[in-house]
C-alpha cells in the first residue's frame, strides 16, 4: 500500500541534505522548539536546507510523525537519517556531535570557532 | 488537556520499572514538562531510541495530550 503522505517525505529526505519539519518557516518559526534547531542550523551555517512548515499541511503534520515514529515536531533529518527532535539537536550541538556528524556526512557547515 | 505529573511518572515506571525519573512542571500548567530519566535500559541505544522508549511508555499521551515534554536521558553510572 503506497502512502502518498509518506512518498513525499520520502523523496524530500532523499533529494535534500538537510530536511527541517517544523511548525512555521526558518525565518518565521512559529514554535519555540522549531526556532530553537532553525538557530542551531545557522549557528552551524547551514542556510540551504529545507524547511518544511507542518502547519500549511495537516496530513503532513500528522504523516511525519508516524514516519518518524516520533510524536513531536520539530523533527530534523540529514542525508535521509532522523536526527532528532529539539533537545537531541540541542544537546548534539552543544557537544559538539552534530558538528561531527555533518562532516562525516559530508555535509558542508561552518566549523565551530 | 496536559497531564498531571504523577500519570507520567507511574506511566515511564510502568514501562521502564528501573526508571529514576526527574520531572519538571517548566510552566505550571500541567502541559508542558521537562523530564529527565535514567535507565539501565537505556545502554546500547541511540539517542533517538532512548527518547522513542519514553515516548512509547506515554502511549501515544505525548503530542497529544501533552504539548511538550523536554526529554533528557541517562544511564546510571
Amino acid at each position: 500500500m503506497t502512502n502518498p503522505v509518506f512518498d513525499q517525505i520520502k523523496k524530500d529526505i532523499t533529494e535534500n541534505d538537510v530536511v527541517l519539519y517544523m511548525k512555521g518557516t526558518k525565518t518565521m518559526p512559529q514554535c519555540g522548539f522549531s526556532g530553537v534547531v532553525a538557530q542551531v542550523l545557522e549557528r552551524l551555517g547551514i542556510e540551504n536546507y529545507k524547511d518544511v512548515n507542518v502547519l500549511a499541511d495537516p496530513q503532513l503534520r500528522e504523516g511525519i510523525k508516524e514516519f518518524t515514529n516520533w510524536p513531536t515536531i520539530p523533527q530534523l533529518y540529514v542525508k535521509g537519517e532522523f536526527v532528532g527532535g529539539c533537545d537531541i539537536v540541542r544537546e548534539m550541538f552543544q557537544s559538539g556531535e552534530l558538528a561531527a556528524m555533518l562532516e562525516e556526512k559530508g555535509v558542508a557547515h561552518k566549523k565551530a570557532s | 488537556m496536559g497531564m498531571s505529573a504523577q500519570e507520567i511518572e507511574s506511566m515511564v515506571k510502568e514501562a521502564l520499572p528501573d526508571a529514576v525519573v526527574e520531572l519538571v512542571d517548566m510552566a505550571g500548567d500541567n502541559d508542558h514538562y521537562g523530564i529527565t530519566v535514567t535507565s539501565e535500559k537505556f545502554r546500547g541505544l541511540s539517542r533517538v531510541a532512548q527518547h522513542q522508549l519514553v515516548f512509547g511508555a506515554l502511549k501515544g499521551g505525548m503530542g497529544t495530550k501533552l504539548h511538550a515534554l523536554a526529554v533528557t536521558t541517562k544511564i546510571p553510572a
